[in-house]
């Protein structure tokens, strides 16, 4: 459990002459928010435990720019989208793999008519290649039987319609996969989209994290289960705010295969 | 010359109503044209597919199934009801009486009468139920605040001139005499005839002949009602499911006039006057939208698709908990704005003058703009393929990049990002630090 993670940079691995089998693009909530970081530390010692070759930009990466381009900044947006492929190019990057869908979006979908061209996975598409390979087995574990429902980040189902690569991954931890009424292309945002995850909400008469969390307490779920930081802290807040933090656990898919792994 | 009245008033009915809807045609073009071009010509096979899978095989309106189901109805037999207005208008032009009759033989002709009268009944059906959803269910998304005044009007009009002119053309076949006579192909109005039996021949032929008028009457009526209605999708779904988007719907375009500045900017070779060239030769680029004429033309066509059916803003989150923001408004304002606009044009010899109104502001509200999550829910929503969000985004962009009227707490984190290369105010050496905590 405490074994030291091995996270190398791609300057050390340039400075051995070596190439990673892909690059992990860690994103600035995985980098600095305490709740993603621990996403981040589950989906690296997944990496670890199935030996795959990877490295990551470390001090190197920057924004990708996806809030100030959302927010309408499109300067800053290509400032920085600009900046950072001058890196990954620099490093002949091939491959990423993220956890945040939003980094997924725009590094596979912007980025390239700016120049950077890569074959970009979210992490749930990576694990689920790997599972396929035969690279890693996943064991339901502590999951077996657990009630799990599963929010669709907005940024990996509708604008990119992945859905079906995160929920194969719950399904092969025998837990029961329950789907909210409104799920994949019709899924509720969870409120964070769109650079809202930086400002207070316009007036209403709701949160939309709240309504969402509600969307998901009607499943009855033992663990709400998502692939984008800003989903789960939304869905954490959201599941707070009706006080049912000691029964159901906010995770994204890599922790709950990293426990389950009990790594 | 007397014999030949009825047809000429007929040709003079006739011209008039092609006239005035080509005319509209004229100024829809126009106006769409007001947008900035976009090269669509991409994926010609792909888009021709989504037109017939989306707009003729409508398989975005079965996601709810009821009002699929009969919208589908209306649409078939209002479509397939109308292979009868061209018999209609020939029999008008030469003072023919069913003129497919002959050629087609009673049997042939008798199958396909007899299915448009099944499909105007189905149709009323479906227009009974339409109008109850409107008017007596309170169904939550035709009860919005953008939908009163003439947009409610606009959706019970269409109703009941289908009633009507599906009543006209089962009353017409009814009184024909010599049609019931031939007792092929009215299903239907077999039964209707039956209320007229004690009527004499010469008023039954003045009913057959009043119903036959006003029917191809009120269809070039509707013809030129289209223009000021959401009922203009039922033209523009096609085109405007051509043009849909077909990238992902994630994807956000990249502005060329900014990539050109962030090149010369980055690169340490530019010359420095060569920009100073260019913004000589054309006006310095407006980044974004604040009215009609910045977005692009098939922005400007999704305006006039709209059909204001609403299924957009009932998935939008923002809408759902309460925000002011609807994206169905934001296509309305979009449509209404760009109508006030070729008004100035037609009043101005097609000249702009500027009325000191705008898009942004004057229709659409900051506050409405700011609610936005970029979420998609409104672009998966709709059955035309209607983008609302770039919209948004192009409003957002004019705010950001022109006005720098971004809320205060989105300027901080925009700071952030471009200090220290994250939203929040972390030192980007400190990136790494994870690995290491415990
Ligand atoms: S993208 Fe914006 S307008 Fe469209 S549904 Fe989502 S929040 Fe509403
Ligand atoms: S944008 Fe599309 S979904 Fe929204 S009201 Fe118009 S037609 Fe309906």
């Amino acid at each position: 459990m405490s074994e030291q993670l091995k996270v190398p940079t791609m300057a050390e691995y340039t400075a051995q002459g070596k190439q990673p089998e892909v690059l992990f693009w860690v994103g600035c909530a995985g980098s600095f928010d305490d709740r993603a970081k621990k996403i981040t530390k589950a989906f690296v010692k997944i990496l670890n435990k199935a030996n795959v070759d990877f490295a990551v930009l470390g001090a190197e990466e920057s924004c990708t720019g996806d809030p100030a381009k959302r927010a309408g900044n499109e300067f800053l947006f290509q400032m920085q989208a600009v900046t950072n492929i001058e890196v990954l190019n620099a490093y002949e990057i091939k491959t990423i793999v993220t956890t945040c869908p939003h980094c997924f979006n725009t590094l596979k979908n912007e980025y390239p008519s700016l120049g950077g061209n890569y074959d970009v996975l979210h992490h749930t598409q990576f694990l689920r290649n790997l599972l396929k390979e035969g690279r890693l087995t996943i064991e339901g574990g502590q999951f077996k039987g657990k009630r799990i429902t599963f929010h669709d980040p907005c940024y990996l189902g509708r604008a990119n319609n992945v859905y079906e690569a995160p929920r194969e991954l719950i399904q092969k931890l025998d837990a029961e996969l329950i789907e909210m009424k409104s799920c994949k292309s019709r899924g509720l945002c969870c409120g964070a989209g769109g650079a809202q995850m930086f400002k207070d909400a316009e007036p209403g008469n709701k949160e939309v994290n709240i309504e969402r969390t509600e969307q998901a307490l009607e499943t009855q779920p033992e663990i709400i289960a998502a692939g984008c930081p800003f989903c789960n802290t939304m869905m954490t807040d959201g599941v707070k705010n009706k006080e049912k933090e000691g029964k159901i656990a906010v995770m994204d898919v890599a922790e709950l295969i990293a426990n389950a792994e009990d790594l | 010359m007397m014999n030949y009245l009825p047809n000429l008033i007929f040709a003079v009915i006739l011209v008039l109503g092609i006239g005035v809807f080509a005319r509209n045609v004229q100024r829809l073009i126009r106006n769409i044209r007001l947008g900035k071009k976009v090269d669509a010509s991409d994926n010609k096979a792909q888009r021709w597919k989504n037109m017939a899978k989306i707009a003729l095989g409508q398989s975005k309106m079965v996601v709810r199934p009821i009002a699929g189901l009969l919208h589908i109805v209306v649409y078939v037999g209002f479509v397939i009801i109308n292979i009868e207005v061209l018999e209609i208008i020939l029999d008008g032009l030469f003072g023919t009486h069913r003129m497919f009759l002959e050629p087609l033989g009673p049997a042939v002709y008798g199958f396909l009468i007899g299915s448009f009268e099944i499909l105007a009944v189905l149709v009323l059906v479906a227009v009974v139920f339409f109008w109850l959803r409107r008017n007596a269910i309170k169904l939550k998304r035709f009860l919005s605040a953008e939908m009163t005044g003439w947009p409610k009007n606009d959706g019970n009009i269409i109703l009941y001139f289908e009633v009507v002119l599906m009543c006209l053309f089962l009353t017409m076949n009814a009184t024909d005499m010599a049609f019931q006579e031939l007792g092929s192909g009215n299903v239907v109005s077999q039964y209707i005839a039956g209320w007229f039996s004690g009527v004499d021949e010469n008023t039954l032929h003045i009913i057959e002949r009043s119903a036959w008028w006003l029917h191809i009457i009120g269809i070039l009526i509707f013809l030129n009602y289209l223009y000021f209605s959401k009922h203009l999708h039922i033209l523009l779904a096609f085109p405007n499911t051509y043009y849909g988007r077909l990238k992902p719907k994630g994807e956000f375009n990249n502005l060329e006039a900014v990539t050109k500045e962030v090149m010369m900017m980055m690169d340490p070779n530019a010359d420095p006057f060569a920009a100073s060239v260019d913004d000589n030769e054309d006006e310095p680029e407006k980044f974004g939208a604040s009215d009609v004429m910045d977005l692009n033309s098939i922005q400007l066509l999704n305006a006039y698709t709209c059909t204001e059916c609403g299924r957009c803003t009932s998935e939008c989150p923002a809408n759902q908990t309460g925000k002011k923001l609807s994206p169905r408004k934001i296509m309305m304002d979009t449509r209404d704005r760009l109508e006030e606009v070729g008004k100035i044009l037609d009043s101005n010899k097609g000249e702009f003058v500027d009325d000191g109104k705008q898009l942004l502001g004057d229709y659409v509200s900051h506050e409405e703009l700011w609610a936005c999550t970029s979420c998609n829910a409104c672009v998966e929503a709709c059955p035309v393929s209607i983008d609302p969000l770039s919209i948004i985004m192009e409003m957002r962009r004019y705010l950001v990049m022109e006005q720098s009227a971004a809320p205060m707490e989105l300027n901080n984190m925009m700071t952030n990002i471009e200090n220290n290369g994250a939203p929040w105010p972390y030192n980007q050496m400190d990136r790494l630090n994870w690995a290491n905590e415990k």
